[in-house]
C-alpha cells in the first residue's frame, strides 16, 4: 500500500515542472488544518468517552439501533451531512428557530466552532464505535472483581477503564485526527471563509486550476508528515500491555447501579442520540420528499456501488486479517502507522498519480473500478487494523500456546481459532469498509467511467443541475444502503454473540 | 525417556539449569519457592521456551527444536485450556484432529472421552456455561484423546477448592494410567505430592534439580527444601 | 441456422461499427447527464453526420483541462467542449487545440471572434434571492447593507472565479476596498455552486451567487416563479462556454462539423432547456417561454482572456486578504 502512494507521488512529481515552494498562505493553511484537526479529534474523542461509557453499562430497547447508527455520520456524503447540520444550527435551523422564539439573538455556526462542531459530529460517533469496542474487550471477570471488591466507580474508573482508555484512546485519536487533517469541503463551508482553508483544499487547487504539480505533491508530503508524525505519537503512546482473558461470559454489570448514575448515563445517552439523530432525521425527511423525483439512473448507480462495496470488503479482509495478524505478533506499531498514511495521501494526488501511470498504456475507464475498490481499501484499512489489531493481540497472548502445542497453526489457526474469535471486529470492520466504499465520492473524476456512475457521484450530478431536492432522495437511498450493509455485516459479526 | 542434557533455560533475565532424566510412565512432582521457574521449566519441556544450550532427547530423538506440537507431550496451563467460541465437542476434538474435521470414528472416540469424565450430556454446549470443575474435566478428556505418553500439569487446578481439586487429581490419575502416560506436575502442596507423586523435581536456585523418590524427599527434606516447606 | 443468423448479424453490425467514425468528444459531468443537453445533441448531429458521437463528461471544466494537460498529445480526444472564458488563455497555452473556422451570427453581447474556439451557450453572473426581498442594486450596496450572501471558493470552483473577475472589470484598484465591504455579509464560502446553491435553497443565505437564467430553472423546470436575479448597475459578468478542436484529432473534418453542428439552429434549441444558459445564436423561433421573465442586466462585463491568468493571480491575492481578516 505504500507503495501504491509512493508511486503515485512519484508519477505526479515526475510530470511537475519547477515550482514554487510553500508561500505564506500555504503556511496558514498548515496552521490552520493542524489546529482544526487537533480540536476537532480532541473534542470527538472526549466526548465519546462517557457516551461509550453509558452505551457499554446500559441496556436499552433501541440500544442495537442507536449503535449501528452511531456509523451513519461518518459514511454520509459530506454535503449532505452538511446541509442535515444546518437544518438543525444554521441560520434557518431550528435552534435558532427555538431562540429566536424565546426572543434569544441568533447564533451562528459559521467559523471555527462550526468546524469543530461538524467534525465531532462525523467523527464523535465513529470515536465511540472504537472505545465502545475497548469496554466489550475488558473481560466479565474483571466486572465481576470489580464487584466484589465494592469499588467505588471512581476506584473502579481506575482500576479497569483506565487501563482500557490508555490502550485505545491514543489509536482512535490519531485516527479521528487524520480524518480530520484532510477535511475540505467541511472546513471550508462550515469556516466561514478562506480563513478556514485547508491543506487538501490548496491541493485541490494546485491540481485543477494551477495545475501546478510540483505544489501539489509538496503539499501533498506535507499532509503525509504530518498525519505520519501523529501517528507515530500516537502508538508510541499506547501501552504495550493485554487486557487479560476471559470466558466469552454474558456480560451483566454489576457496578454503577446508583440512581445518580443511572440518571447520567441516561443523559449522555439522550443527548449523544438527540446530537446525531435531529441532523439525521433531517436528512431523512427531505431524502422522503424527493424520493418521487429521482431519476432511474439513481438506480443503476446504487447497483454500481454495491458491487464496489462488496469488491472493497472482500479485499479488504483479504489484506487487512494478514496484516493484523502480522502486527498483533510483534510489539511495534509501524504498519498500523503505514495504514494511517494510507488515510493521509490526498486522494486527489493518489487519482491524477495513477492516471499519469495508466493512462499511456491503458484507458483509464477499463481501471475505474479497479482503482475505485483499491483506494477504498486503502482509506478503509487503517480502521480496519484499529478494530483487529487489538483483539487480535489478546487472541494471540491468550490462545497462542494451547493453539501451537494442539498444532493449530497456519490457516487452521485463522479458521479455528482467530476468525471466531474476532467475528464481532471482522463484522465491524467489513461493515465499516462497505459503508465507507459507499459514500466515498468515486474516488476521483478522472478515474469516474462516465457510465458506470457511482451513487455519490449521481447524487453530485443532480445537485449540479438544480435537483436538489431529487438529490436528497439519491442521499437517503445512500444513506440507507450504507447503513444496510454495515448493519449485515455488523450483524454477522455479532449474531450470537454478545453486543 | 525424556532426557535433559546440560540444558539452559533462560527467559529474560531468568536463567535456571536442568540436568536430568525422566522415565516413561512415572510421575513427578515439581515443587519449589514462587518465581524459581517451575512454569518456565514446564514451558521448556513443552517447547514455549526455546533452550539457550544444551539439548532435549525423547529416547534416541533429539526434540530441542521440535515444535510443541510434534513433541510427544500435552499440556495444561494455568488458564485458558479451552477456546470459548467452541463447543466441548470441539474443544476436545482438536486433541485429535487441529483443523476440527472429525471423522465419524473420532468422533464417537471424542464422545467416549467425555463419557469417561461424565460430560457425554455437555457435548455441546459452550465452556462459558460450565462450572470450573466441569471446564477442568473438558480439558482432561482432550488429554485422553491426545493420548501422550508425557502430560505436563502447570496447575490447572489451582483455582478449584481441595474436594474438587482431588477429584480432579484421581480423574488424572485414571486418565494416565489409561494412557499409560507419565505425568509432570507442578504444585504448591505437600499433601498432592504424597497423594500422587512417584519422584519430585525440586526447583530453586536457579537451578531444576534431578528427581528423587518423593516418599524419602518428604520424609527427610534436605535443609533448602525444609525451608520451603517450612 | 439461428446461430449462424446471429453469428452473421453480429459481423454485419461490427463490420458497420468498423465503418462509422467515431467522434470523441471531452465535455463536463451535468452536459452528459440524462437530464443535460447531451442525449438530445448527440441524437440530432447524429442524424446528420453518419457518425457515432461519443460524448465523455469528465468533472467540471477545470477538470476537463486538468485532465487534457494530463494527457497530452495523446488524447483520445477529438473535441473538448465546456472551457470558459476564464481558462481559454491556460487551454491555448497547453498548444493542443487548432484553429476552426467557425461561421455564426453570434448574439452575444459581445463580439466574439476566437480563432480558436466556437461559442455555444452563455449566461450572466447574478445574485439569485427569493422574490420577497429588497436588494440592492450595486456591490456598495451589497456591501453596506446586512443581507447575508453565499458565494463559491475561487480557488475550487468556476464561478467564484468569476465572481472575482466581476468585481475587478467592475471596480478595477477599489476591488479591495469592496471585498473588505463584503467580507461581512458573506455567510460562507463553499467548494462549489451546488454546495451554495444549495444551502441557500435551504434559507441560509439572502442571496447566493449563481447565473440570471437560474429562475428560469425554478419556472420552467419546477413551475414556481419566486426566485429572481438581483440587477446590479455596474453590470454583470459574463460566462461564455466554448467548444474547440483538438489538433491531435483523427476526425479534424468531423470535428469541424461538430463545432459547427454547435452553433446550429438545431443545437442551439436544445441547450437553453437542458443546460440553462442563453443561446451563442438566437435560433429564430427566439428564446423558450419563461425566458423573458428573465432579468437582463444593461451591461456585460468580461475581462479579455490573455488577461485573466495576470488579474487573477492579483484578484486572488485581494479576495483572500480582504476575506481572512
Amino acid at each position: 500500500m505504500l507503495a501504491l502512494i509512493l508511486l503515485a507521488l512519484g508519477a505526479v512529481l515526475s510530470r511537475a515542472e519547477v515550482g514554487a515552494g510553500l508561500g505564506p498562505s500555504d503556511w496558514a493553511a498548515v496552521r490552520f488544518t493542524l489546529l482544526q484537526a487537533a480540536c476537532s479529534s480532541f473534542l470527538s474523542v472526549l466526548l465519546a468517552i462517557p457516551v461509550a461509557r453509558a452505551l457499554a453499562r446500559r441496556r436499552f430497547v433501541g440500544r442495537g439501533a442507536l449503535v449501528t447508527l452511531l456509523g451513519a455520520p461518518f459514511i454520509l456524503p459530506v454535503i449532505v451531512a452538511v446541509l442535515g447540520l444546518l437544518a438543525v444550527f444554521g441560520r434557518n435551523g431550528w435552534v435558532n428557530d427555538g431562540l429566536g422564539a424565546l426572543g434569544l439573538p441568533e447564533v451562528s455556526i459559521y467559523g471555527f466552532h462550526g468546524v469543530a462542531l461538524a467534525h465531532v459530529f462525523f467523527n464523535m460517533p465513529l470515536a465511540t464505535r472504537l472505545l465502545l469496542q475497548g469496554w466489550q474487550g475488558i473481560p466479565a471477570e474483571r466486572f465481576r472483581l470489580v464487584a466484589q471488591l465494592r469499588l467505588t466507580p471512581r476506584a473502579m474508573f481506575r482500576a479497569v477503564e483506565l487501563p482500557m482508555l490508555r490502550q485505545v484512546v491514543p489509536g482512535a485519536l490519531a485516527l479521528v485526527f487524520v480524518i480530520c487533517l484532510t477535511s475540505f469541503a467541511v472546513a471550508l463551508t462550515l469556516g466561514g471563509g478562506p480563513r478556514a482553508t485547508t491543506i487538501e483544499l490548496a491541493i485541490y487547487q494546485a491540481f485543477r486550476f494551477d495545475f501546478d504539480l510540483g505544489r501539489a505533491a509538496l503539499l501533498s508530503v506535507v499532509q503525509l508528515v504530518l498525519a505520519g508524525s501523529m501517528a507515530v505519537l500516537a502508538l508510541w503512546l499506547v501501552p504495550k500491555l493485554g487486557i487479560g482473558g476471559g470466558l466469552d461470559r454474558m456480560m451483566p454489570r454489576w457496578d454503577a447501579r446508583g440512581g445518580v448514575q443511572r440518571m447520567g448515563d441516561a443523559l449522555v445517552i439522550v443527548l449523544a442520540a438527540l446530537f446525531l439523530l435531529v441532523p439525521l432525521s433531517a436528512v431523512v425527511w427531505r431524502g422522503v420528499r424527493g424520493l418521487p423525483q429521482m431519476p432511474s439512473e439513481v438506480y443503476a448507480a446504487a447497483g454500481t456501488s454495491i458491487w464496489v462495496a462488496v469488491a472493497s470488503i472482500v479485499v479488504l479482509l483479504l489484506l487487512a486479517l494478514p496484516m493484523a495478524g502480522w502486527i498483533a505478533g510483534r510489539s511495534g506499531g509501524s504498519v498500523e502507522a503505514i495504514g494511517l498514511l494510507g488515510l493521509s495521501a490526498s486522494p486527489l494526488m493518489i487519482g491524477t498519480g495513477w492516471f499519469i501511470l495508466i493512462n499511456p498504456y491503458a484507458d483509464p475507464f477499463d481501471f475505474a473500478l479497479v482503482v475505485t475498490v483499491a483506494v477504498n481499501v486503502m482509506m478503509a484499512l487503517p480502521f480496519a487494523l484499529r478494530i483487529l489489531v487489538p483483539p487480535m493481540r489478546d487472541a494471540v497472548a491468550q490462545y497462542g500456546r494451547l493453539s501451537m502445542m494442539l498444532g493449530v497453526r497456519g490457516w487452521r489457526l485463522w479458521r479455528v481459532v482467530l476468525i471466531p474469535r474476532l467475528r464481532a471486529q471482522i463484522g465491524f470492520a467489513a461493515g465499516l469498509t462497505g459503508a465507507l466504499s459507499m459514500g466515498d465520492l468515486g474516488v476521483i473524476a478522472l478515474f469516474a467511467d462516465p457510465d458506470r456512475v457511482t451513487l455519490p457521484l449521481q447524487m453530485e450530478r443532480l445537485m449540479g443541475a438544480y435537483r436538489m431536492d431529487a438529490a436528497a432522495g439519491a442521499a437517503l437511498v445512500l444513506l440507507a444502503l450504507s447503513l444496510g450493509i454495515f448493519w449485515i455485516c455488523d450483524k454477522g459479526g455479532r449474531w450470537r454473540a454478545e453486543a | 525417556m525424556l532426557k535433559l542434557e546440560d540444558a539452559l533455560i533462560a527467559q529474560g533475565d531468568f536463567q535456571m539449569r536442568a540436568d536430568f532424566t525422566l522415565e516413561a510412565g512415572r510421575k513427578y512432582a515439581v515443587i519449589g519457592p514462587s518465581g524459581a521457574g517451575k512454569s518456565t521449566l514446564l514451558a521448556a519441556l513443552c517447547g514455549f521456551v526455546p533452550l539457550a544450550a544444551g539439548r532435549m532427547y525423547w529416547g534416541d530423538r533429539d526434540i530441542t527444536e521440535a515444535s510443541p506440537d510434534a513433541r510427544p507431550m500435552t499440556m495444561l496451563f494455568q488458564d485458558n485450556n479451552l477456546f470459548p467460541h467452541l463447543s466441548v465437542l470441539q474443544n476436545v476434538g482438536l486433541g485429535l484432529r487441529p483443523d476440527l474435521r472429525l471423522n465419524e470414528t473420532e468422533r464417537e472416540q471424542v464422545e467416549r472421552a467425555l463419557g469417561r469424565v461424565d460430560l457425554a450430556q455437555f457435548a455441546d454446549v459452550k465452556p462459558g456455561q460450565l462450572s470450573g470443575g466441569q471446564q477442568s474435566r473438558v480439558a482432561l478428556a482432550r488429554v485422553l484423546v491426545q493420548a501422550r505418553p508425557l502430560v505436563l500439569l502447570d496447575e490447572p487446578f489451582a483455582a478449584l477448592g481441595p474436594a474438587l481439586r482431588n477429584e480432579m487429581l484421581d480423574l488424572v490419575q485414571d486418565t494416565i494410567a489409561q494412557t499409560r502416560a507419565a505425568l509432570v506436575m507442578v504444585t504448591h502442596a505437600p499433601e498432592d505430592v504424597r497423594r500422587i507423586a512417584d519422584e519430585v523435581i525440586f526447583v530453586e536456585g536457579g537451578r531444576a534439580h534431578a528427581p528423587r523418590p518423593a516418599a524419602a524427599l518428604m520424609d527427610d527434606p534436605p535443609p533448602e527444601l525444609r525451608a520451603y516447606l517450612g | 441456422m439461428k446461430y449462424l443468423t446471429f453469428a452473421t448479424a453480429t459481423l454485419a453490425a461490427s463490420a458497420a461499427w468498423a465503418d462509422t467514425p467515431e467522434l470523441t468528444v471531452y465535455t463536463y459531468d451535468s452536459f452528459v447527464s440524462d437530464w443535460g443537453p447531451g442525449p438530445a445533441i448527440e441524437k440530432a448531429f447524429e442524424e446528420t453526420c453518419g457518425c457515432d458521437l461519443n460524448l465523455v463528461g469528465l468533472g467540471d471544466g477545470a477538470a476537463l483541462l486538468a485532465r487534457l494537460k494530463l494527457e497530452g498529445a495523446r488524447s483520445d480526444a477529438d473535441v473538448v467542449m465546456g472551457l470558459d472564458t476564464s481558462l481559454i488563455a491556460a487551454a491555448k497555452e497547453t498548444g493542443l487545440f487548432a484553429e476552426t473556422a467557425v461561421e455564426a451570427e453570434y448574439t452575444l453581447p459581445i463580439e466574439w471572434n476566437d480563432p480558436v474556439f466556437a461559442a455555444y451557450d452563455w449566461g450572466y453572473f447574478a445574485f439569485v434571492y427569493n422574490k420577497d426581498l429588497e436588494v440592492p442594486t450595486n456591490f456598495v450596496d451589497l456591501g453596506a447593507g446586512d443581507l447575508k450572501i453565499v458565494i463559491q471558493d475561487p480557488r475550487s470552483s468556476t464561478p467564484g472565479l468569476g465572481l472575482l473577475m466581476w468585481v475587478k472589470a467592475a471596480y478595477g484598484d477599489d476591488a479591495p476596498a469592496i471585498w473588505a465591504a463584503l467580507s461581512d455579509n458573506v455567510v460562507t464560502v463553499t467548494k462549489g455552486w451546488s454546495e451554495a446553491y444549495g444551502l441557500f435553497l435551504e434559507g441560509e443565505a439572502d442571496m447566493v451567487l449563481s447565473y440570471t437564467t437560474s429562475p428560469a430553472y425554478h419556472l420552467i423546470a419546477e413551475e414556481d416563479n419566486g426566485k429572481a436575479a438581483a440587477a446590479f448597475d455596474e453590470g454583470h459578468y459574463m460566462q461564455i462556454e466554448v467548444v474547440g478542436k483538438l489538433a491531435g484529432s483523427d476526425q479534424p473534418e468531423l470535428a469541424d462539423q461538430f463545432l459547427n453542428f454547435m452553433v446550429s439552429e438545431a443545437a442551439q434549441n436544445i441547450l437553453p432547456t437542458t443546460n440553462w444558459m442563453y443561446p451563442a445564436v438566437t435560433p429564430s423561433a427566439g428564446l423558450p417561454v419563461g425566458f423573458e421573465t428573465l432579468m437582463v442586466p444593461q451591461k456585460a462585463l468580461l475581462i479579455s482572456s490573455d488577461e485573466v491568468p495576470a488579474i487573477r493571480e492579483e484578484a486572488l491575492a485581494e479576495w483572500l486578504k480582504a476575506l481572512s481578516q
